[in-house]
């Protein structure tokens, strides 16, 4: 099968964030930056199935030059080719936007099988897959947990997680676009093979002139919502930060549970 | 032109979803905002009771799409007769409950319809130049200002306990029948199960100690059991630990795992997205171990300790021991 698996390079969610000059974003100035978590379970879910399959695994991603460094992550651990699209044309563009990027690229291609993960860690809109897979016209699920391929991989058996501890299982016929919830597989290291092997592999540039695309149509001309600002939440009460060393700290937390919550 | 809202509601058994009662409020306090309608719709087969409990909410109308290809819900289904229908009646605004089936189909609604795409607020108001919504960023660090700039409908998802679903107007509102034919189920439904795990019922405990990513690894949750020990508590995790394989996944809290209301929850190494902190925000008492002071989890803590877990809970440990030992 060829699979292609869209990921997304999000800022580390270890990192100390400070809000940009400019109020709108985060200051992106050092900050060190990852594969979106679910992605890399796409990912892995993606090798999995290209490994029984004997199939193609090609990952996509938008984003400055910095993404550069997630693909080169994504080939070490076995994508076959990776594809940056890279444009000015791109940016600042919301899950509508960068959605209709991403299926064209995925058109001009043709695959057989589309991956993506849930929602990203910095915006988290949930929904670039499933806007991807209504351009494509192909079904789509969210969160999945579970990836069966079935006779001659025309369709598949799909767990779906709901709220709660329930799961849905449900047959798609192929192609389409799961949207990988973290959690469904155990995604690998990359080997020093994997990452010397990266270095030959194949990372084409797109640009939107390439796909056909209307200026208009994508990056921030294309979105349908803008941030105005962000900032650090307002805590409201906020919790009673009890100082000092570890050891009297925790002697006064204990003394208070005791005496003013009477949990203890 | 003034507003016309639209609130998709999500229903089961013959019952709205909680959520829903939630998005209703906030759909009717948008639509008096801005000095429009609010309207309920629903979609299934043999909605009759949901239609039913509908009516008695102060609304325009209650679209009904009954057929049999809406017996259960698939994106296909939904989007397909939500497509023609939002062609039909034009709406300005679709309001939905943030749950993970709305998630699911709402943006592929919206790029069928050539909408806007809202998910996940937390809040909304005006200003001169038209509606500001709020919504979380950065798994909660960051609170957003967000503004529709594209076409209408505005498709929006609103994150659960924004809004009181017993603060919904009762009303009288009038049934009106909606077009099925269009729904197109684009999935079979195999059936429903429980995720594997040894079932431990974390809601029956006193105490739940909760462990997140910062513990680092697996192997260091020896500092973890020696706190819930002396604390005769339960243990629980953020998803992560689960996902990472450090612990069986019916420990998990949170809107895919177990929700929880004990009188003590102790949160190490957890920074408090929004899906861990639905489960556990019934919890009387909240303490946070944390070594950034600005983790969302210091907001709903009563007590938190800044630093690193791996000095404090041993601590910690020491001292409830201590305390229980001088107690008798
Ligand atoms: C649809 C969906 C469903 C989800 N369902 C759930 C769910 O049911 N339950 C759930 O929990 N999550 C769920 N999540 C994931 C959720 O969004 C968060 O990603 C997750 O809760 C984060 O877990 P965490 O706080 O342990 O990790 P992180 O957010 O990575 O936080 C780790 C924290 O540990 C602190 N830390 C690190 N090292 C130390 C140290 N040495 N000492 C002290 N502190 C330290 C850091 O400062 C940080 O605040 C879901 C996500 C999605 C998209």
């Amino acid at each position: 099968m060829k699979i292609a698996v869209c990921v997304k390079q999000v800022p580390d969610t270890e990192a100390r964030l400070r809000v940009a000059g400019d109020g709108r974003w985060v200051d992106e100035e050092n900050l060190p930056f990852v594969i979106n978590e679910s992605d890399e379970y796409a990912l892995e879910e993606a090798l999995q199935i290209a490994e029984r399959t004997v199939g193609e695994v090609v990952v996509l991603s938008i984003g400055p030059a910095r993404v550069r460094e997630a693909l080169r992550k994504c080939l070490a651990l076995g994508a076959h080719r990776a594809m940056h699209l890279s444009d000015e044309a791109f940016a600042g563009g919301d899950a509508m936007a960068t959605g209709r990027a991403l299926a064209a690229a995925i058109a001009r291609e043709g695959f057989d099988l589309v991956l993506t993960g849930s929602q990203s860690d910095d915006v988290g809109s949930g929904s670039t897959g499933s806007i991807v897979a209504g351009h494509l016209g192909w079904p789509h699920a969210w969160l999945v947990m579970g990836v069966e391929l079935e006779e001659g991989n025309s369709s598949a058996k799909v767990t779906r997680e709901m709220e709660s501890g329930m799961n849905e299982v449900l047959r798609i016929q192929l192609p389409a676009v799961l949207e990988i919830q973290a959690g469904l597989n155990h995604p690998r290291y990359a080997s020093l093979k994997g990452i010397m092997q990266a270095k030959k592999k194949e990372m084409a540039e797109v640009s939107a002139a390439d796909l056909g695309l209307d200026g208009a149509a994508i990056g921030a001309s294309g979105a349908t919502v803008e941030i105005l600002s962000v900032a650090f939440p307002e805590s409201g009460e906020g919790a009673r930060i009890i100082e000092g060393d570890a050891s009297s700290a925790a002697q006064e937390l204990v003394d208070r549970l005791q005496k003013e919550a009477r949990v203890l | 032109m003034s507003a016309k809202v639209w609130i998709v509601v999500q229903h089961r058994e013959g019952h709205l979803h909680r959520m829903s009662r939630e998005a209703i409020a906030g759909g009717q306090q948008l639509a008096s905002l801005l000095g429009g309608t609010a309207e309920a719709v629903v979609l299934g087969h043999g909605v009759g009771p949901v239609a039913e409990e509908l009516g008695g909410y102060d609304l325009a109308a209650v679209h009904v799409a009954d057929a049999e290809a809406l017996a259960d819900y698939t994106p296909g289904g939904y989007v397909g007769v939500l497509a023609a229908a939002l062609k039909d009646h034009a709406p300005t605004h679709v309001v939905l409950a943030h749950s993970y089936q709305n998630i699911e189909y709402m943006a592929r609604l919206a790029q069928a319809v050539g909408g806007s795409l809202l998910p996940e607020a937390t809040g909304f108001e005006t200003d001169e130049e038209g509606v500001v919504w709020r919504r979380p960023v950065l798994g909660g660090k960051l609170q957003a200002r967000v503004r529709a700039v594209g076409p209408a409908p505005l498709l929006v998802s609103f994150q659960s306990g924004v809004f009181g679903g017993s603060d919904a107007a009762t009303g009288n509102a009038p049934r009106v029948e909606l077009d099925a034919s269009a729904a197109a189920p684009d999935r079979e439904i195999l059936g429903v199960e429980e995720v594997a795990g040894e079932h431990v019922d974390l809601s029956a405990a006193e105490i739940v100690v909760a462990v997140g990513r910062g513990i680092g690894d697996g192997d260091k949750l020896k500092i973890i059991e020696a706190l819930a020990e002396s604390l005769g508590a339960e243990i629980g995790a953020s998803r992560p630990v689960i996902d990472n394989g450090w612990l069986p996944r019916d420990r998990q809290i949170g809107s895919s795992g177990q929700t929880i209301a004990p009188k003590l929850y102790i949160a190490i190494g957890i920074s408090g997205a929004i899906q861990h902190l639905v489960g556990m925000k019934g919890a009387s008492t909240v303490v946070a171990v944390n070594k950034d002071a600005e983790a969302p989890i210091f907001g709903v803590a009563d007590y938190g300790i800044v630093g690193d877990l791996h000095e404090i809970v041993p601590a910690l440990t020491e001292a409830i021991r201590e305390a229980k030992a001088a107690a008798g």
